[in-house]
């Protein structure tokens, strides 16, 4: 049964794939996109990796489609004509593209089926971190142990990632500040929805609720699904559900630019901070076993914290990239 | 005994579901405009969820699942016609006028013209 939900969401998968290279319209594009990560986050959550699935909900299927919106509305809704005669140069493109496809499905061959128990990954790798959790960590989420302890140092580099392209973008499309440093007062084009009672009514409904399952996600990673990844996305959902329902200015007021440049900042240095108390207190970096007199204790305060400076990065930078779009978007 | 009539009743539920979705998916492709195609996609979408949500209930049982099953409908129930009137809105902000009349007998090549 699992296997026939796999084929027929994966056949949707490439028939939405193929809808969006296909299709001229950007709007219907980018529509397609989230229900392509829909369609992924099913599957993944279909192979039992809920972590992910949640991930790619959040961000795929919800900020992304967002955010790709805000840049249309900087850019045009139709993609340019492109030639359609076949030259050379385009037939030589079709052939490597073809070649690689063929090594790479050739390569597959030489692959462990998908979850089989005599691939090395399970035979050394997996059971290690799963014996090691008990052990050494003793939380339930062994997804997150590995994310946030033993894998430690590649969390760090994601989370510079995120930093870094949110500051890359900021630099791209400016903060917005200059244009609303003149004290814009509430006009009609940056005032939201707030013209619209019923989106405006369920939002103040729902926001808490978005903010609160956000929290949870937050502080309940190591025990389920979930961790500072997700949570950060799901509180810049809210914040920018709230953005769009109450208008960018009321968003802006509610938390300032500065908080979010200094949550992006703090996040990440909240993390690495974690790692050099570390090596100050005579382990390697990284290593949260020193943090308490427990060791087991000292893993769970690193993975409380690390795990709150991936949120509030995360955040900081989803609601800042969303603040610039939307500033552009009404100069 | 009882096993079998929840079944049963579980198994109309969500077969009376699938049709539900089943007909707004071929009102949404058969519909002459914007709002008509809405109007059949967001209806049978409400009824559709409910029908469907109740038959798992009914396989649920009492239980954890159950709740968060309501959870989730309360939340279908509050977003999705919500939704549906936002996009109507927007629509109707966006100069997209409904078709009355003489043009609703118009394929869609023959109103263009």
């Amino acid at each position: 049964m699992t296997t026939l939900f796999g084929i027929f969401l994966l056949t949707l998968l490439m028939i939405t794939g193929m809808a969006i290279v296909h299709t001229r319209n950007l709007f219907v594009a980018v529509m397609l996109m989230g229900i392509a990560s829909l369609l992924i986050a099913a599957s993944f959550f279909l192979l039992d990796a809920a972590d992910v699935a949640l991930t790619e909900a959040a961000i795929g299927a919800g900020i992304s489609t967002v955010l790709f919106l805000g840049a249309l509305a900087l850019t045009s809704e139709r993609e340019r004509k492109r030639r359609r005669s076949l030259s050379t140069s385009s037939l030589l493109q079709f052939g490597i593209v073809g070649v690689v496809a063929l090594i790479v499905i050739w390569a597959t061959f030489d692959q462990p089926r998908l979850g089989s128990p005599s691939a090395p990954v399970q035979a050394h790798l997996t059971p290690w971190y799963i014996e090691s959790t008990r052990d050494l960590i003793d939380i339930p989420n062994a997804v997150t142990a590995v994310l946030a302890s033993f894998r430690g140092y590649d969390t760090l580099g994601e989370v510079v990632v995120v930093f870094t392209a949110g500051v890359g973008v900021l630099f791209l499309l400016g903060t917005g500040a200059s244009s609303r440093a003149a004290g814009a007062p509430l006009s009609e084009d940056n005032a939201g929805l707030r013209h619209y009672l019923i989106p405006r009514i369920l939002g103040r409904l729902l926001i808490p609720f978005i903010l609160l399952l956000g929290f949870y996600v937050q502080f309940h990673g190591e025990y389920g699904p979930g961790g500072g990844f997700q949570a950060g996305a799901i509180i810049a959902a809210s914040v920018i559900l709230y953005a769009l329902l109450e208008g960018e200015q009321r968003a802006l007021s509610v938390i300032p630019q500065g908080v979010l440049l200094a949550m992006m900042a703090g996040g990440t240095l909240l993390f690495g901070a974690v790692g050099v108390a570390g090596i100050v207190l005579g382990s390697n970096f990284l290593d949260y076993s020193v943090l308490s007199e427990d060791p087991v204790n000292g893993q769970h305060w690193g993975i409380l914290l690390i795990e709150m400076g991936i949120g509030i990065t995360v955040a900081g930078v989803l609601i800042s990239i969303f603040h610039a779009f939307a500033a552009r978007a009404t100069a | 005994m009882m096993d079998i009539a929840i079944d049963i009743a579980s198994w109309v539920l969500l077969a009376l579901g699938g049709v539900n979705l089943l007909i707004g998916g071929i009102g949404v492709l058969r519909m002459p405009d914007l709002y008509t195609r809405m109007h059949a996609a967001s209806l049978t979408d409400s009824m559709g969820a409910i029908l469907v949500i109740l038959g798992i209930m009914l396989q649920a049982g009492l239980s954890l699942a159950t709740v968060k099953l309501g959870v989730i409908l309360v939340f279908l129930l509050l977003t999705s016609p919500t939704a549906a009137n936002a996009l109507a809105a927007s629509a109707l902000l966006a100069g997209v006028t409904p078709r009355t009349g003489q043009s609703l007998h118009l394929s869609d090549s023959e109103a263009r013209e």
